[in-house]
């Protein structure tokens, strides 16, 4: 690279180490004046061209050309096999395949058949234009962008012409009717909104839970006595009335779900809310009061109940007072009482809405 | 009055004598009194240093009146118990103490107070559950702590649901039974037996190390987050890799 582009001042030979390359250094030095260029932003052009093996020599364009061909091949290979083994192996066969364990034998078999057909056209086609296809460096001197003058003009008069011959200028009332109704039309839009679902009214407010609800285990779908909770365990439960069946089942259960845990009455922390339970039963809500994931990490010995999404977490001793995370409010206990079978039942629906604040909340 | 029931009680009595299978109750009887006094020498050596010299339990550990022999065969059998350092939670590691060793230590704690029992072989017996209703259970009860694909998470100040991979059925029908440290329990009241029974069938179809991954590698089973680390680093890196080979300078002849 020390031709005489590099090098423009080293016209003349000076004293020269020939044991030290001058690549990088001034061609020559003078008495502290400096050489000054032409023009020091001239554009340096293109490098020469130079060419690649496969250029020059005949053999090994061959040999380019027969790695690109294999690839195809290997891909047109591929692609029978992914045939065959969508025919031939069952869904149900697992295999073992280290290091990846025990498997589908059909998906691995389809994976990497359509992954090496596929992988091998991009590389074939790659090589491919970096071996054979011409590489020569052009360059194109880019037109004006801009329109020549006459051409301008003349489209400026054809637009004159036209709002002139289409009187918008002149008949008013035209004019006037059509900008009003270009405004009118996208309030047919607006009212479209309304479509975007049916006012929440008060349903954030109300659950299935009504005075004498039976609490049934979302286990067994039993009703549950006081005898059947016992101090350290979790029941997850529902009102008796939801039935898996009802369509409206998943909207209903996304507001009524709660849990039943047993603390020794010594342990709650807030008379308010061991008032609302049964001998120590207390019946939460598992929704969580942030965005709605089921908080029923229950740890059983510090009563902590955690969300799993954002890591709120609530004491159970405590009214489900938020200790940490995002939640806003307290998990929102359910009143309970024994009804004349022996069953827990509900006194009421929640007090406060169950889940996530909304604006309306209060 | 008091001389009929005076009568009747020794009538009672002498029937219950005569018929009794005397010997075999009293052998029984006294196996499991040697049971329990082995048992308790083994604890007052092993345990009694934080549960209290008979069980009442101390500011280092719970009291053991009523947790039952199920929960000592847990603790001790997964090596839980004793613990090795005081911490947050009790990790599982080889066990410290023989099959015999536990049960006496387990009878021992079931001379406290009643508790579960260890489970008969039947009660957990895997191919007498129903999978698919397990895997239903699962998420209902357990997914929360353990994760939907059984691999455990954490929970608050360095507490942690273990990952369920490879757990011996009678270990989780006891943890289930019990409930030990944080985990609440899941008495036969809340989780009949049955359903316990399709819950370990369902981990036993999924989370052994035999079970089939359909999909190949799980990554974890953590779901997104490690499913994209994978796809940013190894998917990315790749796609990086492809377009430098693309944008590279190919080979040139030498000058000769």
């Amino acid at each position: 690279m020390s031709d005489d582009r590099d090098h423009p001042t080293s016209s003349q030979e000076t004293e020269t180490r020939k044991d030290v390359s001058d690549d990088h250094l001034p061609g020559e030095r003078r008495s502290g004046e400096l050489a000054v260029l032409d023009d020091p932003f001239a554009d340096p052009g293109l490098p020469p061209h130079e060419h690649r093996r496969q250029d020059i020599d005949e053999r090994a364009a061959k040999r380019s050309e027969r790695t690109v061909a294999l690839l195809f091949t290997v891909s047109m290979l591929a692609t029978i096999g992914f045939i065959v083994a969508y025919v031939a192996i069952p869904i149900d066969r697992i295999v073992y395949i280290w290091p990846i364990g025990h498997i589908s034998g059909l998906n691995f078999a389809l994976g990497t058949t359509l992954g090496t057909a596929l992988f091998c056209i991009g590389a074939g086609a790659i090589h491919w234009a970096r071996t054979l296809m011409s590489d020569e460096e052009r360059s194109e001197e880019r037109h004006a962008v801009a329109a020549a003058p006459e051409v301008k003009a003349q489209v400026l008069e054809e637009f004159r012409k036209g709002a002139e011959e289409s009187g918008i200028g002149r008949r008013k009332l035209v004019r006037n009717t059509m900008l009003g109704a270009m405004a009118l039309v996208p309030l047919s839009g607006v009212v479209l909104l309304r479509d975007l679902g049916p006012l929440p009214e008060d349903k954030l407010r109300k659950t299935a839970w009504r005075e004498g609800s039976v609490i049934v285990n979302e286990n067994t779908g039993e009703p549950l006595r006081p005898e059947d909770i016992t101090v350290g365990s979790l029941t997850q439960a529902m009102p008796e009335e939801l039935d898996h069946h009802d369509h409206d089942f998943h909207a209903e259960i996304a507001k009524a779900a709660v849990m039943l845990v047993r603390l020794e009455p010594e342990d709650i922390k807030d008379p308010r809310s061991a008032e609302w339970g049964h001998e120590g039963i207390l019946c939460f809500s598992k929704i969580c009061t942030h965005i709605g994931c089921p908080a029923t990490l229950y740890e059983q010995q510090t009563h902590h109940a955690l969300c799993p999404c954002h890591q709120s977490t609530f004491d159970l001793s405590d009214g489900a007072r938020v200790l940490f995370g995002p939640a806003g409010h307290p998990l929102p206990q359910l009143r309970i009482t024994v009804n004349d079978d022996g069953y827990l039942t509900a006194l009421g629906d929640f007090e406060e809405p169950p889940g996530p604040s909304f604006w309306e909340r209060g | 009055m008091f001389v009929v029931l005076l009568i009747a009680l020794a009538a009672t009595g002498g029937l219950y004598a005569a018929f009794a299978p005397a010997e075999e109750a009293q052998a029984d009887n006294r196996a499991q009194s040697l049971a329990i006094d082995e048992g308790e020498a083994l604890y007052r050596v092993g345990c009694s240093s934080c549960h209290g010299r008979s069980g009442e339990g101390g500011s280092d550990g719970p009291s053991l009146v009523g947790v039952g022999p199920a929960a000592v065969h847990f603790q001790v059998g997964t090596g839980r118990m004793p613990m090795q350092n005081p911490g947050a939670q009790a990790p599982a590691k080889p066990r410290a103490y023989t099959q015999a060793e536990i049960d006496q230590l387990a009878a021992y704690i079931g001379s406290l107070g009643p508790g579960p029992a260890v489970p008969e072989a039947s009660a957990y017996d895997p191919a007498d559950g129903d999978a698919a209703r397990g895997g239903e259970l699962f998420r209902t009860n357990c997914a929360q702590c353990h994760n939907f694909t059984g691999q455990g998470g954490a929970l608050t100040h360095g507490k942690y649901a273990p990952g369920l991979d490879d757990v011996e059925p009678i270990f989780i029908y006891e943890a289930m039974l019990t409930g030990p440290q944080n985990m609440p329990s899941f008495p036969d009241t809340v989780l009949p037996e049955q359903e316990k029974r399709d819950i370990i069938a369902w981990l036993n179809a999924v989370n052994t190390s035999e079970s089939p991954s359909p999909g190949g590698f799980s990554l974890g089973g953590f779901g997104p987050v490690s499913e994209g680390l994978f796809a940013w680093t190894f998917g990315i890196g790749a796609l990086v890799a492809l377009t430098v080979w693309i944008g590279a300078r190919s080979a040139k002849a030498r000058k000769s």
